[in-house]
């Protein structure tokens, strides 16, 4: 790791005003994929700015979404009973993300800014059609990822909270990479009063994505059958030692019917 | 109770005394120790896979902030220091002998794999050091690299002294009849395999701290190895060319080893020498990524076999030519593992008549490969149970029948086989019905059909390994090619008070060894095992010892503490015929206390180490004082553990994904000194042999980057990856050492693969899959259904 500067500040404000008086600063939430960046000499950031005294951890019910704080840790969203509740399928998403150390650091915000193809989350942001809180503005999920580790966060833009839809059902199902256990392919389902929405996570070359036919078959009927006669398309999706794109395209459909229950 | 066991003795379940610091944390490993002025090295390492190195700048480098030196090839061969040695050659059959290409301690005008070391940095800090690093400018003339082992012939040359990257073309048995046998044979299953390339993964990494004092001129190594005075002896006699008092070495608690902490590497090697050359103690401990790149690997091997059968099925020969990959430079027993602990356990379980095998050993552009849990022995085993398996297929038999029919008979011992070795004993036939009981065997159909009702594939498949651990003796190492000896030693010191300091020349790093060898010692004195401490691990208090692999450690080290413990009885019976004022040929020794036979007379043990001490009653004018003895045990053959595994899987065809629901392991492994001890090393062997069936994989893309060199992309098993074992033993005590006990650290390694993918195969035999190569990774299975269906619908 290059040395480099710690700033801990008090709320978002002074954060942003500290990570702007750094040349090229960094937010630093749960570190979980941070902090190994550093540590492998990936990146020399001038700074960096821990946002975990910065009071974006709360959880509340807005009616018909829930609002999670970027710093709530996995393990927060996972052990949260209004989470349990209204998003079952959001609180069994956190708890299966990593081992229970990374719970326990990793952060929604971490996650969802890192927008990682294998991370869990994004899928969740995409199917619960989420809006992204920033310091400056909020953004739809379907405006929000925009490629593999890429976002629509301008830089030093800070996520402060993500407000999830409540879904009539949802589930979320996960084929973990063997090794990593991130999400080979991960499927997040979600039923709403206008239609279903089917967010792929783990297979896609530019990161996580909508499958449009899927939504179709299963808006017009919510059952796993709805799927046998579609073919998912390999186009697109990533191949790599553990999986070819035809095995990735195969596990989409598989998961989806899981998910539908 | 019809039996009365003592609580610690042989025999006794008792927990690990070792454990307490290891799971509070406590363990003292070598990074956890630091010495004043101690400065940090770090390897600057090829990233490329084959080239010649142009030229080497570290001028920016040397004035970087907090460096102390930098150094590379030229510095070390300026100084004559010797690199790493082979400890076993075999010849070859073209007459000549195995090629030993030299093995510098940094890269001298060529790199070799990616992770050769170009050069070492010392820094007062890691971060410096790594700062430093990458101010190096290396200009490289790149090679085409060799990665493919298989037509590694055809490769650019490696090494000038290595021709047609053939480090050597090794044969055992006799071609000519087992080639008639083929001709001859009513059937012939021919079979290839492929053994695939491991990385070992001890949980700590290798380091090394190293420190000269200018007074005496002496070195001290703390290092993680398995042995050692090996390492002492490497870099003493053949690397530094100092006497071998001048250097201690010290290898305190090491986390785990595999085989990988086996051999010298150059990083010690380094941080010795740079040790003097700056005047202060360096320290170096790889990272992970490191541990991935240059700890040797493991297996990677491909078999062609061909096994004749006669009409009535009976085995009439073996043939197996075999090609592997031993890496960039010949690591200390890379040629061994392959050969000799390769091609002698080729007749496995059974009676086979005519063997003959030929092993051809590349090098290549990758890390070294080595020993690792097994070593060739897994190898053997896998292609040989595979074969078996798909035999029994063939001709339409029970795989159970078939290896019965064909194993050796139980009075057939003591048994030659075809392929050097004799085995002293064995009984196949109660481990393969224990193993079938435990399993359920017979209602297996039953639970495929329950299987296939739920859309899941099941399936059952086992394998009957043999394994030959504690090498021996040493002479016949010697006519087999090996530069040491294989005997080991122990010094058993008994205090005033009687409690017990054992001194012995194995090595444990996970074994448990403290309280194994604690249990013998009470067992044989009748004493409070609390009162035995076991010494290892630093070459200035331990006798001169062989260290820990191979399965050794009870079977040569366990019996050199007894003779040792014997001779300190013998001695006591003297000075308690002298107390008790009797002869000592009517001195009995029992329970602990020495009783003159027919009385009530008797010292305890205490009593004795008391006198021995405090003479002042003592026959001194035929006897020394004093109470403490040293043994050298030399073996007089190999051990011969064998067993069964039967694994049962369950295949989701949707996904590849395979379980594995059920495991019986029926284990010889002779006399059990601590049966929970022997079953947490089955457990661990048979989990590694899991990840090696199921789950590992190290792979190296053509231009030789080790593509799975992070835990992000090689698979380790994990817990929720394994069943609950089933785990039973036969018992047919070894005849040649006193404590009747073979080894058991390997076993769960060598039989648990081929048993698996056996398994796997039979749960897809429904659809026509008859082959499956390891690891049976989810989209491999997932792949071998899609392509059965297409060609099921074709
Ligand atoms: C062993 C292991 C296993 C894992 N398994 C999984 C898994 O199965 N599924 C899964 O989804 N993830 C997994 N992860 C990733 C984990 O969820 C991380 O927590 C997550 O990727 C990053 O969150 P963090 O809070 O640690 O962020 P950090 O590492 O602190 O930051 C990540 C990036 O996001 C930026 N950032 C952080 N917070 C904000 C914010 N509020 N606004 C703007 N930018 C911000 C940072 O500047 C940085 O660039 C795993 C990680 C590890 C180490």
């Amino acid at each position: 790791m290059y040395s480099t500067k710690y700033i801990k500040p008090n709320s978002t404000l002074e954060a942003l005003e500290a990570i702007k008086s750094m040349g090229e600063g960094k937010f630093l939430a749960g570190g979980m994929t941070l902090i190994p960046t550093l540590k492998q000499r990936l990146a020399s950031p001038d700074g960096l700015v821990d946002i975990s005294g910065c009071d974006l951890d709360s959880i509340s019910d807005e009616g018909d979404a829930i609002k999670i704080g970027a710093m709530t840790k996995h393990a927060s969203v996972a052990e949260s009973g209004l989470v349990n509740k209204a998003i079952p399928a959001l609180a069994k998403l956190a708890d299966g993300i990593g081992d229970r150390q990374v719970r326990n650091r990793g952060t929604l915000g971490g996650s969802v800014a890192n927008n990682d193809p294998s991370a869990c989350y994004p899928s969740a942001v995409l199917a619960l059609n989420a809006i992204v809180h920033t310091n400056t503005r909020s953004i739809e999920a379907d405006a929000f990822f925009t490629g593999m580790f890429e976002t629509a966060l301008e830089e030093n833009e800070i996520i402060e909270a993500i407000s999830f839809s409540k879904p009539t059902k949802a589930n979320y199902v996960k084929f973990p990479n063997p090794a990593s256990r991130y999400a080979m392919v991960g499927v997040f389902v979600a039923q709403f009063n206008d239609g279903v929405r089917v967010a792929v996570t783990g297979a896609g070359e530019g990161g996580v994505f909508r499958h449009a036919e899927m939504e179709a078959a299963l808006s017009s009927n919510y059952n796993a059958d709805a799927l046998s006669a579609l073919e998912i398309s390999s186009e697109g999706l990533i191949g790599d030692l553990h999986a070819s794109p035809e095995y990735r395209a195969s596990l989409i459909k598989e998961m989806t019917r899981r998910a539908i229950v | 109770m019809n039996e009365v066991t003592k609580i610690d003795g042989i025999g006794s379940s008792v927990r690990r005394t070792e454990d307490k610091k290891f799971l509070t944390g406590k363990g003292r490993y070598t990074d956890d120790i630091n010495r004043p002025g101690q400065v940090q090295a770090y390897f600057l390492r090829s990233d490329v896979a084959h080239a010649e190195i142009k030229s080497i700048d570290t001028k920016a480098a040397q004035s970087a902030p907090g460096v102390v030196g930098v150094f590379t090839g030229s510095d070390i061969a300026a100084d004559k220091v010797g690199g790493p040695i082979c400890g076993w050659v075999v010849p070859c059959r073209d007459g000549s002998s195995t090629k030993e290409p030299p093995h510098p301690l940094l890269a001298q005008g060529k790199v070799r794999f990616v992770g050769d070391a170009v050069a070492v940095v010392v820094a007062e800090t890691m971060e410096q050091a790594k700062s430093a690093a990458e101010l190096i400018d290396v200009d490289y003339n790149e090679l085409t690299p060799v990665v493919d082992f298989v037509n590694a012939e055809k490769g650019t040359q490696i090494h000038e002294e290595v021709p047609n990257n053939c480090y050597f073309d090794w044969e055992l048995g006799d071609e000519s009849a087992t080639n008639k046998a083929i001709e001859s044979a009513a059937k012939v299953v021919k079979l290839s395999v492929r053994n695939n390339r491991l990385v070992p993964n001890a949980m700590e990494p290798r380091s090394a701290l190293a420190e000269y004092d200018s007074l005496d001129e002496s070195y001290t190594l703390y290092t993680t190895s398995q042995n050692p005075h090996l390492t002492r002896l490497v870099l003493a006699a053949f690397m530094f060319a100092i006497p071998e008092s001048k250097l201690r070495v010290i290898a305190p608690d090491v986390g785990g080893g595999f085989g990988s902490k086996i051999y010298v590497y150059i990083e010690e090697a380094v941080c010795v020498w740079a040790s003097k050359k700056i005047g202060r103690p360096v320290k170096w401990t790889a990272d992970r990524t490191q541990a991935f790149l240059t700890d040797c690997h493991g297996r990677d091997h491909v078999n062609d076999v061909q096994l004749a059968l006669d009409e009535k099925n009976k085995i009439i020969g073996l043939r197996v030519d075999t090609v592997c990959n031993l890496g960039a430079y010949l690591s200390a027993f890379s040629v061994v593992v392959p050969t000799i602990l390769h091609g002698t356990l080729l007749s496995g379980q059974y009676d086979i008549p005519a063997i003959y095998t030929n092993v051809k050993g590349m090098a290549t552009n990758t890390v070294n490969v080595d020993a690792y849990r097994g070593a060739g022995r897994p190898e053997a085993t896998y292609l040989l149970e595979r074969t078996m398996e798909t035999a029994a297929k063939e001709v339409g038999m029970d795989p159970a029948e078939f290896r019965r029919i064909n194993f050796i008979p139980k009075d057939a011992f003591p048994y030659q086989t075809q392929v050097a070795l004799q085995y002293d004993i064995g009984d196949y036939e109660p481990h393969l019905d224990k193993a079938m009981e435990m399993i359920d065997y017979s209602n297996f159909e039953k639970r495929r059909a329950e299987a296939a009702k739920r859309g899941m594939y099941r399936g059952i498949g086992m394998s009957s390994y043999i394994e030959a651990c504690g090498l021996a003796p040493s002479a016949v190492v010697g006519a087999l090619g090996g530069r040491v000896g294989q005997w080991e030693s122990a010094s058993v010191r008994v205090n005033p008070t009687g409690t017990i300091s054992v001194f012995t020349g194995s090595h444990s790093h996970g074994q448990g060894h403290a309280t194994t060898f604690a249990q013998i010692v009470a067992d044989k004195l009748g004493i409070p095992m609390e009162n035995v401490e076991v010494i290892h691990g630093d070459t200035d208090k331990t006798p001169f010892g062989m260290g820990s692999y191979g399965s050794r450690s009870l079977a040569s080290g366990g019996s050199a503490i007894s003779k040792a413990v014997d001779k300190i009885i013998n001695k006591s019976k003297k000075i308690a015929a002298h107390l008790l004022e009797a002869s000592e040929d009517d001195i009995d020794f029992k329970d602990g206390k020495f009783v003159v036979g027919g009385t009530d007379k008797e010292k305890a043990f205490s009593e004795i180490a008391l006198a021995a001490y405090v003479p002042h009653n003592y026959p001194l004018e035929t006897l020394e004082p004093g109470l403490e003895e040293n043994a050298f045990y030399d073996p007089t053959n190999f051990v011969f553990p064998s067993g069964t595994h039967i694994a049962e899987v369950e295949i989701d065809p949707a996904t590849g994904v395979v379980e594995v629901v059920d495991w019986a392991a029926c284990d010889d492994f002779g006399n059990l000194v601590n049966p929970m001890i022997v079953e947490g090393q089955v457990h661990g062997g048979i989990a590694q042999g899991i990840g090696q069936a199921l789950l590992e994989d190290a792979h190296y893309d053509e231009n030789g980057q080790l593509l799975t060199a992070s835990y992000m992309d090689y698979c380790m098993p994990r817990a929720d990856d394994l069943p609950s074992f089933k785990v039973g033993y036969t018992n047919t005590p070894c005849t040649h050492n006193d404590l009747g006990v073979k080894g058991c650290g390997e076993a769960g390694a060598i039989a648990s693969p081929p048993a698996l993918i056996n398994a796997v195969i039979d749960a897809l035999s429904p659809l026509g899959v008859t082959d499956m190569s390891m690891p049976a990774t989810s989209q491999k299975v997932w792949k071998a259904i899609q392509e059965s269906q297409s060609v099921a619908a074709e």
